[in-house]
This record gives C-alpha cells, sequence and structure tokens, in this order.
C-alpha cells in the first residue's frame, strides 16, 4: 500500500525531530479544514472576490494561426490578484493558519511573487510576516523587496550559501524550527515534507478543473495537451492534476535550461537531476557525485530551485507526464513572441512554457487542442529581459 | 560488543558524565581535523562527533554552517573523511560517530556507506533530518555493519518521546530547546519535565546538546543526564585559530571535562 505523503519512492516527511509535531498538527489540521464546508466556502469567497477567480481561459487565435497546428488557449493565471498563479495557494494556507491559531507567517521567495503574494494575505488578515529572500534575487527584483515592504512585510536577505531561493528556503525552515510554536510556515511550491507538495497542489488544482470546465463549455471536449512551467512545480501541478487520470491528455512541463543543459548554468532538474532527499522530501535534485545539492541558474529568478517536487518527480518516473528543457534564448523569444503576437506580456516563467507550446503545437492536428497555463504576468521582467536584449532603459533619475 | 554502548558502561561504573565534542571534518583541512581529534580525546573527551560537511546544512546555525563550507571549499569528500578515520583508528580506540545529512548517505548508496564506517571503525551516525518514521531509510543496513544509528528527540517531540526513546540505541541524543545549532544566551525549555519524559522511556544513555557553550552551562545540563555535546562553541575556535586552534580546543575541552565529568544526577 502506499504511504500517505508518498508519490511511488518520492515524498515524505524528512525534517528535523524538532519539526516533526509541526508537521504532524499541520497534516490534521489540513485533513480536519479541507473537509470543513465552512472552510470551503471561505475560501471559493476569497478566490472569487479578493484574488479574481475563475480567471478567464482565452483562445489565442493569432498565435493558433501563426503557428498552424492544434487550437490554443491560454490558461490567465497572470489575471489573478498579485499577477500569478501564486495567490491560490497563499489564501488557503493562510486561513488554515489563521484557523490554526498561528500569529506569524514565514515564506521563501525567490523571484519574490510567491512573497508578495504572502504578504498580500498576511496585510488582509493582519498578520505578522516575514520573508526569506535570498540576497542576489533581492538585487534582481529589488521592485518586488520594495512591494512587499509597502504591504507591510519584512524582508529578511539571505547570504549563505548561493543568496538563491534554495538558501532562503534553508533560512525560512531554520527560523520555523526556532519558533515552531507559533510560526507557520507557508511553503509557495508543491515541495518540502508532506503534506506541503499535496496541500498546495489541493490549493493550485482550481487551476486544473476550472480549465476542464471552461473548455467542456466552449468546445464541448477535453484538451490534447497541457503546457506549464515547473520550477517547485506548483503551477504545473494545479493545470495537470485534473487531467491524471484522463490518459489522453498529454501533459507537458517545460523546465529551466539556462544557457544550455550541457553547460553547468541551468536548472532542468528531471532532464538532469537524480533522486535524492532535500528540504523535507525525497525528489530529484540537481547534486553531484557526494549529494552536494549544485548551484543553478536561470534567467527566470522562479525557476531558479536545484530540485522538483514529489509528485512531478513521480509523474516523470512513470511516464504520464514529460519534461522538457527550455533555455533562456527561447524562453526569452517566446516572451516577446506572445507580446507581440497576443498583446499579452508573460512572466518570464511562464514563458518557458509558450516556448515548450510553439514546438509542440505545430506538430498536433488543428482539430486538437492544446491548453498554456499562464501561470503569471510579465511585468515584473521587463526592465531585465531589456538587459538581456542589450536596451538601455531609463526609468531612475 | 560496539565501542559507544562499552565507552558509556564504563562511565557508568566510575560514576562519570560522558563530553561529547563536535568538529567539523576539513575545517580548515583534513590534517588538522585529525589532530583536533586526537587532542580532544587526549584532553578528556570520550566519544567525538565529526560532522560530514554538506552545502544546505538546514539543522545547522552560522558557525557550523560556515565550518561546512570552509570543510568543502578545502576539498573535503566522504571518502576522505573514511581515511580520516582509518588513520585515527591506529591511534585510538575511542568511539566516533558521523554527523551527516541524509542525502549524504542516500546519494552515496547506503550499501557503500555502512560497509566502510565498519571497515574504518565509525561507531555510529547522527541523521539530523531523519526523523523516526522514516528511519527504515537506512535503519537495516546500519544494523547489518553493526554501525548505532543515533535517535533524536526535541522540546517539542511530547507525546513521540516514549516511541522515540524506547527504541534508541547506544545513546539518545537529546535536543536542548527548539532552533538550530549554535550558542544560546539562555534556555526556555522546562528541563525537569523533558527529561522526566525522557528518563521515564529510555532504555540506553541520554546526551545533550545544541546551543551548549561553556563549563557552567555543561555542568548544569549534565546534572539531567549521561552526557553533555558541546559543538558551535569548540567549532568558533578552529574558525578563529585555523590550523593553530589544536592546544586551545584541547584546553576549551578540559575544561568542560572538568566542569561535567563529575557532575551527580539529579534523582
Amino acid at each position: 500500500m502506499q504511504k500517505v505523503g508518498r508519490y511511488g519512492e518520492f515524498g515524505g516527511q524528512y525534517v528535523p525531530e524538532t519539526l516533526m509535531s509541526a508537521v504532524h498538527e499541520l497534516e490534521r489540521a489540513y485533513e480536519s479544514y479541507s473537509k470543513d464546508p465552512e472552510f470551503v466556502s471561505e475560501l471559493e469567497r476569497l478566490y472569487r472576490d479578493y484574488a479574481n477567480r475563475p480567471s478567464p481561459l482565452y483562445y489565442a487565435k493569432r498565435m493558433t494561426g501563426d503557428l498552424g497546428g492544434a487550437k490554443i488557449y491560454l490558461k490567465r493565471e497572470d489575471l489573478n490578484h498579485t499577477g500569478a498563479h501564486k495567490i491560490n495557494n497563499v489564501l488557503g494556507q493562510i486561513l488554515l493558519a489563521q484557523r490554526m491559531g498561528k500569529k506569524r507567517i514565514i515564506a521563501e521567495t525567490g523571484a519574490g511573487q510567491h512573497g508578495v503574494a504572502t504578504a498580500t494575505a498576511a496585510a488582509m488578515f493582519g498578520m505578522k510576516c516575514e520573508v526569506f529572500m535570498g540576497v542576489k534575487d533581492m538585487e534582481r527584483q529589488s521592485l518586488n523587496v520594495y512591494r512587499m515592504e509597502l504591504l507591510g512585510a519584512k524582508v529578511t536577505g539571505v547570504e549563505s550559501g548561493t543568496g538563491t531561493l534554495k538558501d532562503a528556503v534553508n533560512e525560512a525552515m531554520r527560523d520555523w524550527a526556532t519558533h515552531v510554536e507559533d510560526t507557520y510556515y507557508l511553503i509557495g511550491s508543491t515541495m518540502g515534507p508532506h503534506p506541503y507538495p499535496m496541500m498546495v497542489r489541493d490549493f493550485q488544482k482550481v487551476i486544473g478543473k476550472e480549465i476542464r470546465g471552461q473548455l467542456s463549455e466552449c468546445e464541448g471536449r477535453l484538451p490534447d495537451c497541457v503546457v506549464a512551467c515547473v520550477g517547485g512545480g506548483s503551477n504545473a501541478m494545479g493545470a495537470f492534476y485534473e487531467f491524471i487520470p484522463e490518459r489522453g491528455v498529454r501533459l507537458v512541463g517545460a523546465e529551466a535550461a539556462g544557457r544550455g543543459v550541457d553547460t553547468a548554468l541551468h536548472a532542468a532538474t528531471v532532464t538532469k537531476g537524480s533522486a535524492g532527499i532535500f528540504h523535507g522530501m525525497k525528489s530529484l535534485f540537481l547534486q553531484n557525485d557526494e549529494g552536494q545539492i549544485m548551484p543553478v541558474y536561470s534567467i527566470s529568478a522562479g525557476l531558479d530551485y536545484p530540485g522538483i517536487g514529489p509528485e512531478h518527480a513521480e509523474l516523470a518516473a512513470s511516464g504520464r507526464a514529460q519534461y522538457v528543457p527550455v533555455t533562456d534564448e527561447e524562453a526569452v523569444c517566446a516572451f516577446e513572441y506572445l507580446s507581440k503576437t497576443e498583446g499579452i506580456i508573460p512572466a518570464i516563467e511562464s514563458a518557458h512554457a509558450v516556448a515548450a507550446a510553439m514546438r509542440i503545437a505545430p506538430e498536433m492536428g488543428r482539430d486538437q487542442i492544446l491548453v498554456i497555463n499562464l501561470s503569471g504576468r510579465g511585468d515584473k521582467d521587463v526592465a531585465s529581459i531589456a538587459k538581456y536584449r542589450g536596451v538601455k532603459l531609463n526609468e531612475q533619475d | 560488543m560496539n565501542r559507544i554502548d562499552r565507552k558509556f558502561a564504563q562511565l557508568k561504573e566510575k560514576g562519570e558524565k560522558a563530553l561529547i565534542p563536535f568538529v567539523t571534518a576539513g575545517d580548515p583541512n583534513l590534517e588538522t581535523t585529525e589532530k583536533l581529534v586526537l587532542a580532544m580525546f587526549s584532553a578528556g573527551a570520550d566519544l567525538m562527533e565529526i560532522g560530514v560537511p554538506f552545502s544546505d546544512p538546514v539543522a545547522e546555525g552560522p558557525v557550523i554552517q560556515r565550518a561546512s563550507s570552509r570543510a568543502l571549499n578545502s576539498g573535503t569528500t566522504l571518502i576522505k573523511i573514511f581515511a580520516l578515520v582509518k588513520k585515527l583508528r591506529k591511534k585510538t580506540d575511542e568511539p566516533i560517530l558521523l554527523m551527516l545529512y541524509l542525502n549524504s548517505i542516500f546519494r552515496f548508496g547506503k550499501e557503500r556507506f555502512f560497509g566502510l564506517c565498519s571497515a574504518n571503525g565509525v561507531d555510529g551516525v547522527i541523521v539530523p533530518d531523519m526523523p523516526f518514521e522514516e528511519r527504515d531509510e537506512i535503519l537495516g543496513t546500519a544494523e547489518k555493519y553493526g554501525v548505532i544509528s543515533i535517535s533524536m528527540v526535541a522540546p517539542t517531540s511530547h507525546e513521540r518521546i516514549a516511541m522515540i526513546a524506547s527504541s534508541a540505541k547506544g545513546f539518545l541524543y537529546c535536543v536542548s530547546s527548539t532552533g538550530v545549532t549554535g550558542t544560546r544566551n539562555r534556555f526556555t525549555t522546562d528541563f525537569d519535565a523533558f527529561f522526566g519524559a525522557i528518563h521515564r522511556a529510555a532504555k540506553v544513555p541520554c546526551a545533550v546538546g545544541f546551543g551548549i557553550s561553556d563549563p557552567e552551562q555543561a555542568e548544569r545540563m549534565a546534572s539531567y543526564c549521561d552526557g553533555v555535546i558541546v559543538g558551535s562553541a569548540l567549532v568558533k575556535i578552529v574558525e578563529r585559530e585555523g590550523a593553530n586552534s589544536v592546544i586551545p580546543a584541547a584546553d576549551f575541552v578540559k575544561s568542560l571535562c572538568g566542569a561535567v565529568k563529575g557532575v551527580k544526577s539529579e534523582s
């Protein structure tokens, strides 16, 4: 029998003993509140009135015509409050934290999207919030740092290790172990010890549910292919989960190949990683022969993580989903392509999914349907794309 | 009989408490680690805990994090650490444990890892990110090679204490307080309640660690259990003195032993 919190050989609860009571408390609380009608209807209200759900499913007519293959739909998670899918999970977990009587919220952030979503929800709930962020990411995403502070959160820079997302997770786990009695750790992706990967997926699965309903209304059928970008994997799990039992629906995750998977500068965990145990879970990681976690790179700070959620590791192992690498260059081209073709500037993370779809769609029939999960909007990335293209912006006086 | 069990049996006979120092292997280099371990045993240490450096030590505070990076930068690997223990075994028969993260064992291969523990004289392992429920990850293989996997309890363990303590082997590692390794100004744990629950369930000796940084604290903590583990305070000396840390570290261990050895248990 499959153990709870396991996805094949992956998953589990590998945390120091100090945190075991806390993860068990969380497991019990989630088990009980996820079945509580009052909790569920409150979350639905927040999704609708605060986050702007349901998000539209938009038929990308010009892109479809241009690529000449499958009909392309975009799931517009970029239109959610705070500009990405991250808010879905944050609202679920913060409501849970409030019900559990926790007074303080901590979170890790890479690009800053999860940090902003957490700071937003903490402000709305009147809770204290501290966000851990690698010092390198703080430099790259200074606007989001200011945004979190504007929302009343304390942003703590993490200098240890590589000063990026994995180090922010390390520091958040250390803080959690220190303040475990009154603090709730709001993990931003389908990763970490059980129940986080399951819980985050459950709070994100609304994406796939809506896709099914919306597509059934306009096309009267299921999609043939769903494409999403994968860092830790929360928007992809949210988009895929509904369709896992539908064997006819192809599931494709786009992972960050940075400068290329044959260089040292990438974050393509499924393509180049191996099984390991880190950040509370058994999953796939980019690591050396001694199990030291490797530095990773991507133009996208949101995909710049050396691991992947355990359920994705299992979907990859079983072959139910495919994971394809997408380089910085391909992602930037897709970023520009979607902007010019559909008038939608995608997050550079989501642009990885767009790039993968641009390869797949032309090989599909015109009677087939491909859905891209457009997980976030790209305003935050405009400056770094300009820099990538060598364009000088003059925003600051 | 495993060296750990034998050591605690001898200490019990003498009515003494154990002093267990921790150093990170390869900080600043493996030659210094070898000298440090031997000097600390000469200074009165009873067991040694040798840290295997990891890129992302989530249970450690800043002092041991920095030691870990220094050790990785000096090229420390598991194979080299096994070679170090082999060398140490020519000069000492005292118990040696490795403190390491589960990924180091998992990626190295548990058969190969515990085979090399056994061949080179490692008596036990402490794996801070492997809780009781995930112990099967290594337990069978460790036992097959006669290596003891040390169990841990924390002040947040509450009703878990009985389950963990009753099946512990070698000794039970009692985490003094919530948080990561490193010195603390004060402890807020209710030690009478914590150690009361531990002593009701444990069938093996108990040693306390995390945040114990001077002889006064060590003396106080020794009254609750059978041994005291001191890490960050020693690693700070290594950080400051580098290759010249052998004598000051041994002096510090001597002062800790003086404080700990003769302490009577509170009954």
